[in-house]
């Protein structure tokens, strides 16, 4: 379905928040005022694109650790997330339970995930064969860095839901880097849209610095997906731009000029120069934008602080389910 | 009532909770066509049809991985390993996924699902065809682990783990699926509660723990005791996880005498957990140290027959222990 002009703007919103958002995260964290941050800049094209091709509410996401974007696009907060990355009770993903952006929201059928890489992978194969029994039209949307694909978890989950023709659509963000090991001592293949081949399904290629290039190739492979024609591997590529997590240091493992240069392919920029080509918005339009997030994020930084802490007994629980409330 | 065998009570376990609630599912390696290597699904692809009976392909953690994904779904998974020694990829998925679901997510997501394995050995079945892996698991808040002995608890038990909203390791002892036969209720529906441990024969002089195979075991040696003026009570811990310490404990209160058997290895074994439990809690109660005997400390079963005779428990062995105790 193509784009109407207010949703291309929408769009751009959600990433230009989910950046803003993850920039102040950094400040906090060299203020001291919070423990850790893992950062998803470089990588909101790619995840707003793909998360808008799957319809809210509906149907399934199961994602990884740096997919802030779209949770924001999905509806979790900035109070929410700032929360979360203080610890505090209210943060919705875990109770302060896990480490920061380890994502999961029950309301928008966000699926709770870990920190060992690809463990999510085959939940979405899961998820997907149980939607295909049950004969619903919904869609499993699952995301993975390219390092993560070096897992055989990944390599059977895409095996399973590739046998039984499940709507599960495999996101691949090629970040280029696993903390300090690039992708060509990851795998072999130039993109890990090329492992699909093995596994009996087409691997497709995207540029994930245009938001809206990744938009059509994962509708068109949502679309596919909830016709029944099963699964899909899509490779976005970007780049990202900062460490690891705040607890890593890239100068020891890429340069500075390298990382200069994709700064100037930075999709949040990337995308707003095409707007403004476009005519979709105008300078004005765009620095209105900005003052909105920057207003958005302090509010939410002022709501977080205030909220409280768990309190240290609420960790004994918890753990055993009386009933199951989802599903 | 009929008696029917381990395997078959397990059969039935399965056949009912799949004719009660569509949501749930059978998935492994062979569980289709073939009806199970141990013919514990024997039928049951006939019945319900290739989307609840799953062929998986060869691959444990594809298993439990899409087992806990469609539990997240809102089904209801029986995921077959088809052998215990063979659950180890899929570790990561238990003890990072399962396990951790619930609490990770402040009770938003939750995984019921049942986790079934033949374990134990004196089978034949060497390194990789009979290894006790409850130990492994039994360490993990967030599952449940639970062993049965006879037709009636397997059936019941099975039930009970389909039904609970948890995650549920459900070891089955594999030496006992055609040997131990017991009566089982033909048209009644009965479930038998997860948690509690039960007394399966009453005794003054001293407490024998056991589950599973051992278990068997342990009442044919309590009755050769019998014969030499010993009075046993044993006990049968049905649940490893969570441990169900007043049964252990109130039994202990009575004999004063503690005996732990399991065909797991000692060291780290589950009858550390029961041994601590009494020094801690029961200590004041006891007139002798408390014994485990377990397998020995080498890293599986043997496959030559007298190397497997030599690790493996046996009701002799067991009764020799029972004297020994009863003298201190």
């Amino acid at each position: 379905m193509p784009l109407s002009r207010e949703k291309k703007k929408e769009m751009f919103w959600i990433m230009l928040l989910s950046r803003r958002l993850d920039e102040r995260a950094w400040v906090l964290h060299r203020q001291g005022k919070i423990a850790f941050h893992i950062s998803g800049i470089g990588q909101e094209a790619a995840q707003v694109g793909a998360v808008y091709a799957i319809e809210k509410g509906k149907d399934w996401l199961v994602p990884y650790y740096r997919d802030l974007a779209m949770m924001i696009a999905l509806g979790m907060s900035p109070t929410e997330f700032v929360m979360s990355l203080m610890g505090k009770a209210q943060e919705p993903t875990s109770g302060a339970r896990q480490m920061p952006s380890h994502f999961s929201l029950r309301r928008a059928n966000v699926v709770s995930h870990s920190a060992p890489v690809a463990t999510q992978s085959p939940h979405a194969s899961g998820i997907g064969l149980g939607i295909k029994m049950d004969g619903k039209d919904e869609v499993v949307l699952t995301t993975i860095g390219e390092g993560s694909t070096s897992q055989g978890e990944w390599y059977e989950a895409v095996n399973f839901a590739a046998i039984h023709q499940l709507p599960v659509v495999f996101i691949v963000e090629n970040n280029q880097y696993a903390i300090s090991v690039p992708q060509d001592k990851q795998m072999a293949v130039s993109s890990a849209a090329d492992k699909a081949c093995g596994l009996g399904l087409n691997g497709i290629e995207v540029d994930g610095t245009q938001m809206f290039e990744v938009y059509e190739a994962v509708s068109e492979a949502v679309e596919s997906a909830r016709k029944g024609k099963g699964p899909s591997v899509i490779e976005a590529k970007m780049y990202r731009l900062t460490p690891h997590s705040s607890d890593d240091d890239d100068r020891s493992y890429r340069t500075r000029e390298e990382v200069e240069k994709f700064k100037k392919q930075d999709p949040l920029i990337v995308m707003k120069n095409q707007l403004i080509e476009q005519g979709l918005i105008t300078e004005e339009e765009y620095e209105d934008l900005e003052g909105k997030a920057k207003k958005m994020v302090d509010e939410a930084v002022e709501a977080a602080n205030k909220a409280p802490y768990p309190k240290g007994d609420e960790a004994a629980a918890p753990v055993y389910a009386q009933e199951v409330n989802h599903g | 009532m009929a008696e029917i065998t381990m395997v078959e009570a397990i059969r039935q376990a399965m056949d009912e909770e799949l004719a009660r609630d569509e949501r749930v599912f059978v998935i492994g390696e062979d569980v289709g066509v073939r009806g199970g290597v141990f013919r514990a699904t024997q039928g049951l692809f006939e019945k319900y049809g290739g989307e609840r009976v799953i062929d998986s392909p060869l691959a444990e953690l594809t298993i439990v991985g899409v087992g806990i994904g469609a539990a997240l779904y809102g089904k209801r998974p029986i995921c077959e390993i088809q052998f215990a020694d063979f659950i180890y990829p899929a570790f990561n998925q238990i003890v990072s996924e399962a396990s951790k679901m619930y609490y990770r997510s402040n009770g938003q997501w939750s995984v019921p699902m049942v986790i079934r394995a033949p374990y134990g050995g004196g089978i034949g079945g060497g390194l990789y065809h009979s290894q006790s892996v409850e130990a492994f698991f039994t360490h993990m808040p967030g599952l449940k682990v639970v062993i049965p002995s006879n037709p009636y608890d397997a059936k019941g038990l099975l039930k009970s783990a389909v039904r609970d909203p948890n995650p549920v390791m459900f070891f089955e002892p594999k030496k006992g699926y055609r040997l131990i036969k017991g009566e089982v209720p033909e048209d009644e529906e009965y479930t038998v509660p997860i948690g509690p441990a039960k007394v399966t024969r009453e005794g003054m002089d001293l407490s024998l723990f056991a589950y599973g195979m051992m278990h068997h075991y342990a009442l044919q040696a309590a009755e050769a005791a019998a014969n030499d003026g010993i009075d046993v009570e044993v006990i049968d811990l049905r649940t490893l996880y969570p441990v169900d310490r007043d049964t252990i404990l109130n039994s202990i209160r009575k004999t004063s005498k503690a005996l732990i058997v399991h065909e797991d290895n000692l060291t780290g074994g589950y009858g550390a957990e029961v041994a601590a439990t009494i020094a801690e809690w029961g200590f004041m109660d006891l007139d002798a140290p408390v014994r485990r005997l377990a397998g020995p400390d080498v890293p599986a079963v043997p496959f030559s027959h007298p190397m497997q005779e030599w690790f493996m428990i046996n009701p002799e062995k067991i009764a020799a222990a029972i004297s020994e105790l009863a003298a201190f």
